[in-house]
């Protein structure tokens, strides 16, 4: 890489920050909209560490398909079922957070203690083949790795198959739990909802 | 200031195990099921995040973890439409997003 270490460490930090503040937004902001918009942020900016890794193509993946694809669905699914409902209070909420928020702790000091104390065999001319990683990670997806390409293209489709069957409303003539002729308009219309909570 | 020539790999591994716990955090406390799933997606970032810096510092040659990367990028791309998809099911026959009420497997 041909900028100056002193760049380096100030882009590294700066990254870092963002990446990891806004993860903390994301799981501790009351507004879920906002939650969806510093995921965003936090995608952009990892994007952004791929490029100091020296990784063009990765990064330009990772904005085509996080920013631009998971998080605009997710937007969607949050302008579909946001609805400002009053949940109900949990009794054990204080003991459930202690517990799951010392497990995190433990995991945290145990990743970090693996990463500080393990002595890595790092190769000496780091990042030596640069720009033409492009050529190379084509050729390792039509030699090496050509059976998980083609199988990932397969669960592509079958994840956009069932997506679509998952998500649509009718998909019989005939209501399976009523045994009523359901309507095949596109519009969404107020129903009964058929496993609404009984207790 | 020390006199280093890079980044030392430390720092993107803390990076990525301090994401992925904030991610596993918010997968054990949220209530809401759209943040679930953007916390599964904070987790999958912090795995690629350690691809690429083991891709970057240690195969340089070989460029295997960016190949991996690609995958995992598929792989969570198909999860979040399959999830999503999910959600809004469930959302059609609960009318709420509560993880608390979704409790159909309970017995």
């Amino acid at each position: 890489m041909s900028i100056a270490i002193t760049t380096q460490f100030i882009c590294f930090t700066v990254l870092s920050l963002v990446i990891l503040i806004g993860a903390l937004g994301v799981v501790l902001l009351e507004s879920i909209v906002y939650s969806a918009f510093l995921l965003g942020g936090v995608f952009m900016s990892v994007a952004g560490l791929y490029l100091l890794l020296n990784a063009s193509f990765v990064a330009a993946a990772q904005v085509l398909v996080y920013v631009g694809a998971v998080n605009v669905l997710i937007i969607f699914a949050i302008m579909l079922v946001n609805k400002k409902e009053d949940l109900k209070p949990i009794n054990d909420i204080k003991s459930r957070r202690i517990i799951s928020t010392s497990i995190c702790l433990t995991l945290l000091s145990l990743l970090i203690r693996v990463d500080l104390t393990n002595i890595w065999s790092l190769s000496s001319p780091q990042n030596s083949i640069g720009e033409d990683s492009t050529i190379r990670i084509g050729e390792h997806l039509f030699s090496d790795y050509l059976l998980p390409f083609e199988v990932a293209s397969v669960l592509l489709l079958m994840a956009m198959i069932g997506a679509i069957v998952l998500a649509r409303r009718d998909v019989m003539n005939k209501d399976i739990s009523t045994g009523l002729p359901v309507d095949q308009e596109l519009i969404e219309k107020s129903s009964e909802p058929l496993l609404t909570n009984k207790n | 200031m020390m006199n280093l020539e890079s980044i030392p790999i430390q720092a993107f591994l803390i990076v990525s195990s301090v994401l992925f716990c904030i991610g596993i955090w918010g997968l054990l406390n949220s209530r809401n099921a759209v943040r679930v799933l953007m916390s599964i997606e904070l987790m999958l970032n912090a795995v690629n995040i350690n691809l690429m810096t083991f891709s970057s510092y240690i195969d340089n040659d070989l460029i295997q973890g960016q190949v991996f990367t690609i995958f995992v990028i598929t792989v969570a791309a198909a999860e979040a439409a399959v999830g999503l998809a999910i959600l809004l099911s469930l959302y059609r026959n609960r009318v709420t997003v509560d993880m608390e009420s979704f409790n159909l497997l309970k017995w």
